[in-house]
């Protein structure tokens, strides 16, 4: 079964981190990363830019219309997704409670969803 | 060499195991040797086509695959000793075809132990799949990888782990001992099972139907069949998948919609695998035990037998599902109950049982238990609330065609 985490990133706790925090937190994501492809479940995985760089296309009147900024006015942005064939929705949970953001209280929260359709990817 | 009907990939699917079973008995290293037939079977597909079929497969395959480890030992030159422990271990004789007496009667043991080894406890499921479907299957990763819809790097890594992992427990290629034997089949069986049910229902995305795991599972389960043919659950087990896919044409509309099964069109299931479905679980019913896949093949096959669903015989579907209530009971079954008790005693019967389900958290919030009491509840005249649970059971699935189903269902009442 096929499940996307989603990472949900409160920006004003990420900025409260230090450098060194930030830095382990990468370095743990490749060893979760490593983790996860050695037991053969990761599909796929990417992180995001800062929501700065955004840019929203809306429609009104039918017309698509193009906005720079950030998406909508929420307190935590989407921070990337980890993609992973796994067991069971229990085994997806346990996946995403090992993502290393989550040693901070506040920080990230992990969104569990089962995929329902997969196209254009590479299998 | 032979013509245009000549099938290299079903000739090579069906003696992989042997082959292997061959090479694993004379050099050990179950993780390597696997490798090495792979690699056999691959270079096969190439070369026959074309060049035509040795007279002796096994031996061919064998002799490549027996090259191809010693490669493997070569290239590596930290396992120099035991490279030459194969080349002392392999003899000349790798290029000739075994006796017809020598290694013939071991091959259907092979098998076996080789699904022993494959569904082994230790091993996640979706570990105990892949390598079973490699190693006993000989399909590629990438065809496993394509039937699971993920990349072939995922399934080589799951595949690579699962022997890590065997190498880890040591377990051998060897029969288990008998006090552990009837647990380690569940376990062949149950990977069978779920082979067969990812092919039959994916759990995700458009299509319904993955013909080739359900045939897959079938060739497999069928030849477990040969080599135990008195085992009741294996007999079960077969006839079950033969009666169910037997359904399969009659499932689907032309724009791939969910068709239940009191609406199918019976003239679309396939007759020949009902007739050998309905036989197989006569022969397996006379034997001593009923196990929970002779019995739901048993369920398959009073619906396979039933001209029109109004003229199924209900009341001896309810009673099996009882049995298979006390023999393996789970919330699923009670669930299949329900519906047969609506069908017997009336739709407020069915509910009162699907209410026990309420509280049992393993089956709680899955779509199959909304979808049921919407049924249900259709079938006793309230509709308001059938459509409230259809739409919450369409919400809930996550199969597209199975939504579809659903949303339709709940539109028509509204």
């Amino acid at each position: 079964m096929k499940y996307m985490l989603l990472i949900h990133v409160n920006p004003a706790v990420m900025a409260t981190l230090t450098d060194e925090e930030r830095a382990s937190i990468g370095d743990a994501h490749g060893e979760f990363i490593k983790t996860i492809q050695e037991s053969g479940e990761m599909i796929g995985t990417q992180a995001l830019a800062d929501p700065s760089n955004t840019v929203v296309v809306s429609a009104s009147g039918g017309v698509p219309v193009v906005t720079d900024g950030p998406f909508g006015e929420a307190k935590e942005v989407m921070g990337g997704y980890y993609l992973v064939d796994v067991e069971s929705k229990e085994r997806a949970i346990e996946i995403a409670k090992m993502i290393p953001d989550l040693q901070f209280d506040g920080l990230t929260s992990m969104e569990v969803r089962p995929v329902m359709f997969s196209a254009g990817t590479d299998m | 060499m032979t013509g245009s009907g000549f099938d290299a990939e079903d000739l090579l699917r069906r003696v992989a195991p042997q082959v292997l079973g061959v090479l694993v008995r004379r050099h050990g290293q179950f993780d390597a040797c696997e490798d090495a037939v792979a690699e056999a079977l691959l270079a096969a597909t190439a070369q026959w086509p074309d060049q035509g079929a040795p007279a002796d497969p096994v031996a061919w395959l064998v002799t490549v695959a027996g090259r191809r480890l010693t490669d493997l030992y070569r290239s590596e030159h930290a396992r120099r000793r035991r490279e030459e422990a194969v080349h002392a271990q392999a003899p000349a004789d790798e290029r000739l075809a075994p006796a017809a007496g020598d290694e013939a009667p071991q091959h259907s043991d092979d098998t076996l132990k080789l699904l022993f080894l494959c569904c082994h406890p230790e091993l996640s499921p979706p570990s105990q799949i892949a390598l079973t479907l490699r190693a006993v299957g000989g399909l590629t990763t990438a065809q496993i990888a394509t039937a699971f819809l993920v990349p072939e790097a995922t399934m080589a890594q799951r595949i690579s782990r699962a022997k890590q992992r065997i190498k880890a427990t040591g377990a051998t290629f060897a029969m288990p001992v008998a006090a552990e034997r009837a647990e380690r089949l569940r376990a062949v069986l149950h990977v069978l099972y779920l082979i067969f049910n990812e092919g039959y229902t994916a759990t995700s995305g458009p299509d319904l139907l993955r013909t080739d795991l359900t045939v897959e599972a079938i060739r497999l389960t069928r030849a477990v069949h040969g080599l135990l043919p008195g085992d009741g659950e294996v007999t079960g087990l077969l006839a079950l998948m033969l009666l169910t896919e037997a359904r399969a044409a009659a499932r689907t509309g032309p724009g791939g919609e969910l068709i239940p099964l009191a609406d199918q069109d019976r003239g679309r299931w396939d007759a020949d695998a009902i007739r050998e479905g309905v036989a197989l679980v006569s022969e397996g019913l006379k034997g001593p035990t009923l196990g929970e896949y002779l019995l739901q093949a048993a369920i398959a096959a009073v619906h396979g037998e039933a001209p029109s669903d109004s003229e199924t015989d209900w009341a001896e579907i309810q009673w099996l599902y009882q049995v298979l209530d006390r023999v393996a009971g789970n919330p699923m079954v009670t669930l299949n109950r329900a519906v047969a008790i609506a069908k017997v005693d009336g739709p407020r019967a069915g509910l009162a049982l699907l209410s026990t389900l309420d509280e049992d958290k393993r089956i709680a919030g899955h779509h199959r238990v909304d979808a049921v009491r919407a049924h249900l509840l259709e079938l006793a005249g309230d509709h308001a609330a059938a459509r409230e649970s259809y739409l919450l059971a369409a919400k809930r699935t996550v199969s597209l065609p199975e939504q579809r189903y659903l949303e339709e269902r709940a539109a028509r009442l509204g």
